[in-house]
Formats: structure tokens, sequence, C-alpha cells
């Protein structure tokens, strides 16, 4: 990092500036916690809770970057998928094998996402809609439609259980490196710039000179790289790949984008704020399961998922009422 | 006098810097009034509160002898005040008519839309203007000529009292623009009032009766089009003395003696597929070439195949001496050749960005160390620009979209400034800026053709070109078709050089 700046906390917060509804929702949420619930702030609880929602992070720092440049990718929970299936069958040789050929089988559907999106063309929406149903096709096909079982005897399932340096688990290290690297880019380099750029004006970037297909190739090469990451962290977390898992992860990837303030138009968006809503969106089913636990209410999976959408509706509303008093103020 | 607007003591602050201090309007029945000011002079801020998108801190307003309390566009609307705004809010996928009616739909049997009579009732408004179109064909075929007229005619066919338009004529060629004005007449024949807002001093001779000028959100004269002078309307503008403009000239392009060096650049019969046919050009280092021409002409065409946006189809060009091939904006922006684009809006700026990323992102190949932004490199030089550039930002992570026309076109300007390009081709660089900043950007295309470096000014503006350019190559359907030479243009001879040329080549 250049010498001459300081860090900002506040703008790694705050990103644009967009997302304090995030962060206010988020504390909230946790607050309400830790009030409430004896063990909500147990060492347990949290780490469970971060080793689980991994996947779904992953997932959505790769969407975030995708919708900054104006484009969506939906195959990305049947590429998880694909992806934990070939991580399964890979187990054998380990994880040092595994986790890389489940996250290249994930940036290859990446690839072809970004060859028919920008050598063919096709609407990003309509692309990733084709690689979404072959993904899923994909990893029945290779799978005969049964669930693999990984290798339990190689070290593959270590990598949910086992702390790194005995302090958390690997996929939330993971995790955490990879949010912190994508930070780095969005924020300190020309690509980061130039994915920005190409969601606010794509002509105009054309025309100042932009590598804009560069950096195309590179969100849905990242997107599917993301996506298989979460498939090697499926296999590995549940013993086996699935291939019927990872329906509607791509919407819940996209809420949580939207929910940390970036625009689904593009142009605006921060990586720090689209952690914080899919940890956001993850919290909501923690809490309800602690208020499943208390014995006083007892809400089906079902019910789960309406509460999660009227708090979804909620946060965004905030967060929508916040910019447009800010739009006014300034 | 009997007005139908009247605007009076309107105060108006944001974030408790006063945009508008006791400013005052009024605008009688059937008259056609200009509204005009340098931007950010209150001009925008003051129609915004009239069309109920801001709200007054203080004032009366009223229109149509009612105290008039608007709070939203709609309910201007329902007033009947209509606002054609810069930017038409319009749908082009849809229908002529449907962009007339939408909303107001002529119905049948209390719930189907008549399109038939929607049709007609269309059909003869814009006849009234003397438009003759297919009203069943998508918005989005016509021209923005077209398109503006039918934002009109929506307005006129909700009985609207009052219109306002906003810069109307901003990117209408001469022919559209007597179209329009000939609206304009219509609408104050049948005791329709206009208020126009229009940074063209020379349209306002033409068709208003009365002007009001606007200086740092207070009113500051109040005139009659027919006592008045284009020189009286800038002094009030500028807020200076008649005499001293005078003194300095009105285009600051000109002046100062030329020394010109090597050939830069040279075109030679080149072609591209989108309206440029045979296109000859040579710019020496030190030289201004305008590009003269009606729109439509090929002026923007040449402009992009030099920049390497269109591919060529025929022709050469060399730089340097050397033949140059072009591949691209990025190709030859690592030749050092940059283009401000005519589109501020759309091929310009990127909204959501802020000055300092807007002003550095064609310089980010060389900020960047390993992909990496040097921030304090990057800050530096966008304090230096905006210093040397007089860009009124608060600070440089504003937004861009914050920001008046002509700082934004400044910020653009210093964008390519700032990667230091050989040949810089300038489309429209002063398009929808006011008088001020337009004098200013001049200022700065003069310098920096004095440190050796060649520029291609396209310019629709005769009076810019004339007076600006070193030499004006004529364009005419794709061809270039004459060039003058500078000292001696004037602008009689280059309209007659464009439109001897034009009838000749139809006879």
């Amino acid at each position: 990092m250049p010498g001459s700046d300081a860090f900002d906390l506040r703008q790694f917060l705050r990103g644009d500036g967009r997302n304090a509804g995030v962060w206010i929702a988020l504390a909230a949420l946790i607050l309400f916690g830790l009030a409430r619930y004896e063990n909500f702030g147990s060492a347990y609880n949290i780490v469970s809770f971060l080793n689980y929602n991994s996947m779904f992070i992953i997932i959505s720092i790769g969407m975030c970057f995708v919708i900054m440049t104006g484009g969506i990718d939906l195959s990305v929970g049947s590429v998880a998928a694909f992806a934990s299936v070939v991580a399964a069958y890979l187990s054998p040789y380990g994880i040092e094998v595994a986790l890389p050929g489940g996250v290249l089988a994930g940036a290859a559907f990446g690839a072809i996402n970004a060859f028919c999106i920008i050598a063919m063309r096709i609407p990003p929406f309509i692309a990733t809609l084709a690689t979404m149903l072959a993904a899923k096709g994909g990893a029945l096909v290779i799978s005969g439609a049964q669930t693999i079982s990984v290798d339990w005897g190689s070290n593959f399932t270590k990598l949910g259980m086992e702390k790194a340096f005995n302090i958390l688990p690997w996929t939330i290290v993971i995790v955490a490196i990879v949010a912190i690297v994508l930070w780095v880019v969005l924020e300190q380099t020309s690509l980061g710039r130039t994915v920005l750029a190409i969601g606010g004006s794509e002509d105009a970037s054309n025309l100042m000179g932009l590598k804009v297909n560069r950096a195309k190739v590179f969100v849905y090469l990242l997107s599917g790289g993301c996506a298989g990451l979460a498939g090697v962290f499926l296999a590995s977390g549940f013993g086996a790949g699935q291939p019927l898992e990872g329906i509607g992860w791509e919407l819940s990837a996209i809420a949580s984008v939207v929910v940390g303030g970036t625009l689904l138009t593009g142009g605006l968006g921060s990586v720090t704020a689209t952690v914080a809503g899919a940890l956001l969106l993850g919290l909501v089913f923690n809490i309800l399961n602690f208020e499943n636990g208390r014995g006083t209410i007892s809400l089906s999976a079902y019910w789960q998922m309406v509460i999660r959408g009227g708090f979804l509706f909620v946060v965004i509303l905030l967060q929508t009422r916040m910019n447009a008093s800010r739009q006014k103020a300034g | 006098m009997h007005s139908l607007l009247s605007m009076k003591g309107i105060d108006k602050a944001f974030s408790s810097v006063p945009a508008l201090r006791q400013a005052h309007l009024e605008v009688a029945p059937g008259e056609v009034h200009a509204l005009i000011g340098q931007n950010g002079a209150g001009k925008s801020t003051m129609i915004k509160i009239l069309t109920g998108v801001y709200r007054r801190d203080g004032g009366d307003v009223r229109f149509d002898d009612k105290p008039a309390d608007i709070s939203n566009p709609g309910q201007a609307q329902k007033s009947g005040i209509a606002t054609i705004y810069q930017e038409l809010n319009l749908v082009p996928l849809r229908s002529v008519t449907e962009n007339v009616v939408m909303g107001y739909e002529p119905r049948r049997l209390g719930m189907l839309i008549d399109w038939r009579t929607a049709h007609r009732r269309t059909r003869e408004i814009l006849a009234r203007f003397g438009i003759d179109i297919d009203v069943r064909a998508p918005l989005g075929s016509y021209s923005t000529a077209i398109r503006q007229l039918v934002a009109i005619a929506r307005a006129v066919s909700l009985d609207a009292k009052l219109v306002i338009m906003d810069e109307p004529t901003s990117s209408l060629d001469d022919r559209e623009v007597e179209v329009l004005f000939g609206v304009v007449r219509e609408l104050k024949n049948s005791g329709v009032s206009v208020l126009y807002v229009s940074h063209f001093l020379d349209e306002l001779f033409q068709i208003c009766d009365r002007v009001t000028t606007m200086r740092d959100g207070q009113t500051v004269a109040v005139r009659s089009i027919a006592e008045t002078s284009k020189l009286e309307l800038i002094a009030d503008m500028l807020g200076r003395n008649v005499e001293d403009i005078e003194a300095a000239g009105m285009t600051d392009l000109g002046g100062g003696e030329k020394q010109l060096g090597d050939v830069l650049l040279e075109a030679d019969g080149i072609a591209t597929g989108r309206r440029l046919f045979e296109f000859d050009l040579s710019v020496r280092r030190g030289e201004i070439v305008g590009l003269g021409g009606l729109l439509g002409s090929g002026r923007t065409e040449a402009g992009r195949a030099l920049f390497g946006v269109d591919a060529l189809t025929a022709g050469e060009i060399r730089l340097k001496g050397k033949r140059w091939a072009p591949t691209g904006p990025a190709g030859a922006i690592g030749d050092r050749i940059g283009m401000l684009t005519e589109d501020r809006k759309a091929e310009g700026i990127v909204p959501d960005m802020s000055v300092r990323e807007n002003m550095t992102l064609a310089l980010l190949p060389r900020l960047s160390r390993n992909g990496q932004i040097q921030t304090g490199r990057e800050r530096q030089i966008v304090e230096e620009y905006i210093k040397a550039l007089g860009i009124k930002t608060s600070n440089m992570d504003q937004p861009i979209r914050e920001l008046s026309g002509g700082n934004q076109q400044k910020v653009l300007l210093a964008r390519w400034l700032a990667t230091e390009p050989e040949l810089l081709i300038l489309d429209e660089p002063t398009r929808g800026v006011d008088v001020g900043a337009k004098l200013e950007i001049q200022a700065i295309i003069r310098q920096y053709v004095d440190r050796g470096f060649g520029v291609v000014l396209i310019s629709s503006e005769f009076e810019e070109l004339v007076e600006g350019a070193d030499r004006i190559v004529v364009l005419q359907d794709g061809h270039s078709v004459a060039t003058l030479e500078n000292p001696g243009i004037t602008e009689d001879a280059l309209v007659k050089a464009i439109a001897h040329h034009h009838t000749g080549e139809h006879a």
C-alpha cells in the first residue's frame, strides 16, 4: 500500500457511504442476540455460524464484483453444486488437489460466462441463466444424481474442522483472506476502479481506453471461482458432493450484495458491506434458531424464510431512506 | 402588469449554503420569457422550486392568480406547469402516441383505451406544430428534435399554461431549431407562456419577449429583449461593465503569434463505415485545426476515426511521419492521442464516481504500480488540475454528478490534459457550458497548444471555430471539401464554404 495514505477506517466501513444501514442493522441484531440469548456470544456459536456462512459470504463477494460492472451471475448456485461434486471426487488426493480442482471447475463456468457475454454479446442475465441450467445438469450427470461421499481418510474434511494456527477453522481464514485481497483490489487497484467505471458508464470507459473486456473477464472468472470455492466448502463441511444443493443461492447472494448498498445497475459497491450483508442474512436464521431453542415459539424453516424476507425488506427500506435523506442534505 | 407567474423574494439554502437569495421572476400570459445566468446562478434551483422538486425556504409564488404551493412535479403538471427537460423524460420504446397520452388515455366503455382517438388527437397536436410523422412508431426511432417536440406536444395536450424549456436547442441542428422556434411561436399565439432557459444568447433575440438574468442566486436584471443587446446580457451575467467585456473580446481561443512546428498527424482519404467517406487532415504542433460543417456532416465521425473508435475502411493515417494503424481508444491513448467526446453524459462522465476518480480514469495505467493505484500521487495530480483549471468543487471526492455542466466539462478536460496527449481531439468542448466557463476552457485549450501540442476542435458554433481555429477543414456528407486559413476567416466565409459545397454537391 502506498505509504503516504493512512488507512481510513471510516472509508473502509462505509464504502461509498450508501451502506450505513447494513452496519446499523447488523449491530442491532448482534446486540439483540447478545442481550436475549445466553450462548449467542459463545465462541462455539460464533465459529459455527461463520463456518456455515462462509459459503454464502464467498459467493456474495464474487457476485458483488459482477454486479458492480452492471452484470449479474445467476449460475453461482449450480456452479457451487457442480464444484462440490468435483471436489468430492478429488477428495482422495487430499485438500491440496480437491480445493484447487473445485475452484478451477467453478472458474471454468465463469470462463464460459465471460465468453458468452463478451465475445458473443449475450446479455449476462441470459448467458448465466443458461450456464446455471448447464451446471446443474452437469452436476447430476457426473454424480449420477447421487450425493458423492468424500474420502474421510484424506485431509479434505479437515477444511471446516481443523483450526488454522489453532485459532479459527480454515474456511473462515480462507474467506477472510479472499475478502481482504478483493477489498484491496476494489479500493486500491486500477482493475477495481475499472470495474466500477464500467458499471457507471461502459461507453465512457471504452472511450477512455480502459481495459473493459479484461475487467469483465476478471469478474466472471472471479464469480465462478468463488462459487467453486463455496462448492469445496460445501463438500468438505457436509462430507459429500451435493449435486442438488445450491438452489436459490444466487438470490441470497444478490440479496446480500444489495443489502450491502451495491447498486444493481452497477457503478457503486463495497466488499465490506457485502460481507456485512451476507452476515446479516445468516444472522437472522441464527437468531431464529435461538428463539426456537428457547421454546417460546416454534417456527418451521418455511416461516423462517418468510421472516428473513420481511427483515430484508426492512433493511433495504432503511437503506433507501437514509440515502434519500443524505442526497437531500447534500 | 398582470402576471401568469409571480415568484417573489425566494430564498433557498442547501445545507446552509444559500442557493437563492430574494430571487424573483415574473412571467406574463402568452409571453416567451428567457431565464439566463451562468451555471450555478440559481436558474435550475428556481425552476425546481416552481415545479415542486425543491421546497422554498421563504418567499411567495403565485400562479394563475392563486397562491401556488406546489410540492411535487405531478402537482405542477396538474396546475398547468409543464417542464421539457434536457434529458427527456419519455419512454423511447413506446409509440409517439403513447408518450403523448400516457396517464391521460382517452377511454372507451370506461376501461379500454381508445387508441383511434388517441392517435388522432396526437396527430392533430403535432400537425399544429407542422409535424407529420407516424405516431404509431416507437418514439426512439425519431431524432432528438422530434422527441423534444413530442414532449412539448404532451405538455400542450395537458393544457399547460406555462411550458418550461431547459436548454431545448442544445442538441438540435439549425433546421430543427427553426421548427422548435415555430412551435414556441405557436404556443405564444395560443396564449401559452414559455419560460426559456438557454445558454445561446442569439436565440433569445429571435423568440423571447423579456429576459430575467440571475447571478449568484439573485435576480440581477429584467430586460425587454427589444431594448437590450447581447453584450448587455453578458455583462449582467458576469457582473461586469459592458466596456470591459468589449475590450477583452468575446472568444479567447485566438490571439498570440502562431509558431507552428512539425506535422503531428496526417489523415489521407480516410473512411469508416459511419458516415465518413473521404477525409483529409493535417495537424501541426501548436495548431488548432477546426472541423466545421452541419450536424451529420461527419465531424464527429472524423474525430472518432482519428481516435480509433471506428475502424478505417480506406485511407491511411500518419502519426509523426510514421504510418499509424488505429487499434482503438486504448491504443490511441498509448500513442498519446486523447479525445473529449461530445456526449458528456453518456460517453464522458461516470456519474457516481468522484471528481478525483473521474479525472484519473484515463491516467490509471500510468498511476498504478503493479496494478495498485498510487493514491498519494493521484491526489496530488487532481489537486493541481482542480487549481489550474479553476474547477468549482467542494472537495475532490464529491460525486461528479453534483457539479455544474461547465465544471464537469473541466474535469473531463483535465482527465485528458493529465495524460499529456500530443494530439487532443475536442468534440464540442464548450457545449452547454456557460459564458464564463467557456472563456476559461478556451483559454486552457490555447495554453495547451502553445506548449507544442496539437488540437482538433470540433464545434457547431461558427464563432468558436472562426475565432479559435488556426485552420478550418469544412466537412460535408462525410467528405472534407474545403480548408480555410486564419487569420482572415469570417463567419460569413465559413457559412459560405459550407453552403456553397452543399448546393454544389446536390445541383
